[in-house]
């Protein structure tokens, strides 16, 4: 076969290929406007003073809120992070610092690795059969604790790395001033690998107040207003699940408007973390 | 990092130091512990409450598709098969575009568009589930019933896979809802390996006439192919284990049956659907033992993912 | 020596004072050698034993700060440094030289046993500090690294403001007075000249300093605690020739004041600033004298070698 006509055909070939990778990459882009979109527009019909301040209206009526549903997600994140972050960060810094090359640190690095993408809602079961079923009645604290761990692989698994991230000479540098390990790691290497850690942070924030599955045996889901930990927690991602999968219009339109609040909240921290890590590190 | 005794014991310090330091490298030692001590925490349990039904039916658990619970008869096979079934359609649809889109970040876009596509393709990957799972029950359902499901019945009808009702809601859907889940996990990933190839190895195949797509499928693809083994693998233990996109349109139901378009149940949905509604101790302790199943499969491969991604990284980790 | 043990940190310029006291002192007590002055030919045959690998060798310099007696030094299985003898000359400028893997950032390291850090690394040997063996059990790392100060290859400027960054060694040792606090940093900006380019910005980030300044920070910090040695490690190899210059001028006036052992691999850095040079080669200390001697003189082949340049 004459060379040109080859030729000719590799780069027909390769145009080819380079237009699909193209449109793949529109694809997803356009996958992304369409469910950003669809969420916007049948959300917003949702969002009204009433939304964020009351409590669900009972079947087939209209109006009424979600108030205490995202008091009850805010709260469960909270206290989630509360019980992750520390675990999280202690069990990362024994990773950076203290397991170089270490047999155990490299298990629980890679067991880290696994558990940050395990089905969320076998942690859900687990939780609930080792916290719901003993104490006899379903709570936040339950459900808090799902999330955290969900949580404590990911601040881990960050918090490793941003440590390794920062220069041996930081740590000889203090070190060499007469510092103990534990005074270098908080006065000074916390404080350089910060940057990374709170985006660590924030993204597994943002990962867990998405969750759904976890929460379906643990906090429940409540129509009422919060009540503590102790007792079922009404919370934004169950009430979604619960009502989209009604027969009631009213309900669909209120869980569009919490799809909304949720993709915003989590899409804006995403969004949020990604500036922390770009404007320190660039 | 251990202060090693050998030739210089740890040197008496004074007051506070002395305690310190071996204080603050055991309490991060728990934690790290703690981590694992989670994991066996969490096989323990499901292995525990598990006993029942593993007494009952014991591995033909997994092969009987029954699940009665009038009579209590219950087998896994059913979930196996709609969590494989879903997994699969998902990973067919989802890897190669996510490989077209990771090379078009890497290699195709101009600098200008790289920034704003990468984040498009990362806000797509933090979108909660349960949103992709309302959206494909509320949107991309009716239009597989009106529009897709009968063009693909029209033209395959005669394969059992594409015949049977239109409804929207069924494998298919579960499987597509997956893919769209999963493909920017993967592609972002893919989009790290195929940035990982040394700039020199591309040049000197671009210096020999090669052309973008010669380079991809001789160089890049091969020097990454561990990482895109990972990077494949990581997707499918999300769409193994994801929970809320599937159970919104998968459809509920304990039947196999060939069709795609028919309603099934993966063990992610069966879970979410009945865990809190089983009465009877045989009931609850087959869901655990399907979550145990879960759990492996997903932990295993979820290893191999790891396992691939860290050779991929580790240093001349290739081939 | 008189500097350090008068303890007379407000002292602006140890310089002249110190150095041509340690001078006398070496003199005297010298017999075998003159003033250190080019072209003592006659003297250097005798010079040799010195640098048999003996841990019982006498002191080369008089008034040794720091002895280094037969010192080994393993990276794991690997040995890196063989038998180094030699001594460290109080007040003295005294420069470590040779090819890159020679050893001669192991052996600083292992003044404020650095190692200690890092598994499998370890050190025989002794090394006395003013007579006390620093690499014996009994004594506490930190207390050492108290005496010690340090200055690394690239300026490590902590993640906090600069006046933090200069009072973090001083709050390690403890509470101390707010104004009392001040007083400090000043002087030791100002003792590592940095306090006119820095006094409107105490609060600003440690890292917002041009790289020369960030060095001239780390040195400021160090000298805040008041230490006896100051080990600097190619303390120039990431800086521009001006901010060199600066640096090089405050090791000029750190002779008397303090103890400072230099490492580098620019032999007109270490000819310019050093009162004494060590040519380490393949973990060994092939030879050690006064700079001048060295460089002017060296009595081994390999050091003549390096150089000249004709290796390394």
């Amino acid at each position: 076969m004459p060379n040109h006509i080859d030729t000719r055909r590799r780069v027909l070939t390769n145009r080819l290929v380079m237009g699909i990778s193209t449109l793949s990459a529109m694809l997803g882009l356009a996958m992304l406007a369409w469910i950003l979109g669809d969420v916007a527009l049948k959300g917003i019909h949702a969002i009204n003073w009433d939304f964020f301040t009351k409590l669900p209206p009972p079947p087939g009526e209209t109006g009424g809120g979600l108030a205490n549903a995202m008091l009850g997600t805010l709260l469960l994140t909270a206290t989630a992070a509360l019980i992750a972050v520390p675990f999280g960060v202690m069990a990362g810094t024994f990773l950076a610092e203290f397991g170089h090359g270490g047999r155990v640190a490299a298990v629980v690095r890679y067991v880290s690795d696994i558990l940050v993408s395990a089905p969320s809602i076998v942690v859900g079961m687990c939780v609930y059969l080792l916290v719901v079923v003993p104490s006899g009645h379903f709570s936040g604290w339950a459900g808090a604790l799902s999330l955290a761990v969900i949580m404590i692989p990911v601040v881990t698994r960050t918090t490793d790395e941003m440590l390794r991230l920062v220069p041996t000479e930081m740590r000889e540098a203090t070190l060499a001033l007469g510092a103990p390990y534990w005074r270098m790691m908080l006065g000074v290497i916390y404080r350089a690998a910060a940057a990374g850690m709170t985006t660590g942070i924030l993204l597994a924030v943002a990962r867990v107040s998405g969750e759904t599955a976890p929460l379906l045996f643990t906090a429940l889901n409540s129509p009422y207003w919060l009540d503590g930990l102790n007792g079922p927690v009404a919370n934004l991602t169950v009430t979604l699940f619960n009502y989209a999968m009604s027969p009631y219009d009213e309900w669909h339109t209120l869980a569009w408007g919490a799809a909304l609040l949720i993709t915003v909240s989590v899409l804006v921290l995403t969004g949020f973390s990604r500036i922390i890590l770009g404007t320190r590190i660039r | 990092m251990s202060r090693k005794p050998d030739t210089t014991p740890t040197p008496g310090r004074v007051s506070l130091s002395t305690w310190g330091d071996p204080l603050f490298k055991g309490i991060t030692f728990v934690f790290a512990a703690g981590v694992l001590a989670l994991l066996v925490a969490m096989f323990a349990v499901l292995w525990h409450e598990s006993a029942p039904s593993r007494a009952a039916f014991g591995l033909g658990f997994l092969t009987d598709a029954s699940w009665n619970p009038v009579t209590e008869r219950f087998g896994a096979l059913t979930a196996i098969a709609g969590t494989l079934i879903s997994t699969l359609i998902a990973l067919l649809v989802a890897v190669p575009i996510s490989v077209g889109i990771a090379l078009f970040l890497s290699e195709l876009a101009p600098a200008r568009l790289r920034t704003p596509f990468g984040v498009g393709i990362e806000l797509l990957a933090a979108i909660p589930s349960i949103v992709y799972g309302m959206w494909g029950l509320f949107v991309l359902a009716p239009i597989l019933s009106n529009l897709v499901q009968p063009a693909l019945a029209n033209s395959l009808g005669f394969l059992p896979l594409f015949s049977g009702p239109q409804m929207g809601i069924g494998m298919l859907t579960a499987g597509l809802v997956l893919a769209l889940m999963i493909t920017p996990f993967i592609a972002s990933v893919t989009r790290d390996v195929f940035r990982m190839v040394p700039p020199q190895l591309k040049e000197s195949a671009y210096g020999m006439g090669a052309t973008t797509w010669e380079v991809v499928r001789d160089i890049m693809i091969p020097y990454g192919r561990k990482g895109i083994y990972g990077a494949v693998f990581l997707g499918m233990g999300r769409a193994l284990g994801e929970t809320m996109a599937v159970t919104f349109v998968i459809g509920n139901s304990h039947r196999l049956s060939a069709s795609l378009f028919a309603p099934g149940n993966s063990i992610a949905s069966t879970l979410a659907n009945e865990f809190t509604e089983a009465d009877g101790d045989l009931y609850l302790s087959s869901l655990v033992e399907l979550g145990l199943v879960l759990f492996l499969i997903t932990f295993l491969i979820l290893g191999f993912a790891q396992l691939y991604l860290k050779r991929m990284s580790a240093p001349g980790g290739r081939s | 020596m008189a500097p350090d043990s008068t303890n007379n940190p407000s002292q602006n310029n140890p310089k002249d004072a110190s150095s041509g006291e340690s001078q006398a002192t070496v003199e005297q007590t010298s017999p075998t050698r003159d003033t250190p002055v080019i072209g003592i030919s006659p003297h250097k045959k005798m010079r040799k034993p010195y640098l048999e690998p003996s841990p019982t060798a006498s002191s080369r310099v008089e008034k040794a700060k720091v002895s280094v007696r037969g010192l080994n030094f393993f990276y794991g299985d690997k040995q890196a440094l063989t038998d180094n003898t030699l001594d460290i000359a109080h007040g003295k400028v005294t420069a470590f030289i040779g090819p890159s893997g020679c050893g001669k950032s192991t052996h600083i390291r292992s003044y404020n046993r650095m190692y200690d850090l890092y598994k499998g690394q370890r050190a025989e040997g002794e090394i006395l500090l003013d007579g006390v063996n620093i690499l014996s059990p009994g004594v506490s790392s930190l207390e050492l690294r108290h005496r010690i100060g340090m200055i690394f290859q690239r300026p490590t400027p902590f993640p906090m403001t600069v006046f933090d960054n200069v009072a973090y060694g001083l709050r390690l040792r403890g509470r101390i007075p707010r104004s009392d606090l001040a007083g400090r940093v000043e002087e030791a900006l100002k003792g590592a000249a940095l306090w006119n380019e820095v006094k409107d910005d105490l609060h600003k980030p440690g890292a917002h300093l041009s790289g020369g300044q960030q060095q001239r920070l780390c040195i400021a910090r160090a000298i805040a605690v008041e230490p006896e040695v100051i080990l600097m490690d190619e303390p120039c190899s990431a800086l521009d020739p001006i901010a060199t210059g600066k640096i090089e001028e405050l090791i000029d006036e750190f002779r008397g004041r303090y103890t400072v052992v230099i490492v580098t691999h620019n032999m007109q850095q270490a000819a310019r600033v050093s009162d004494y040079t060590a040519f380490f080669f393949m973990g060994r200390v092939i030879e050690f004298g006064e700079t001048e001697e060295i460089f002017t003189n060296p009595r081994e082949e390999q050091t003549e070698a390096y150089i000249t340049g004709r290796f390394g």
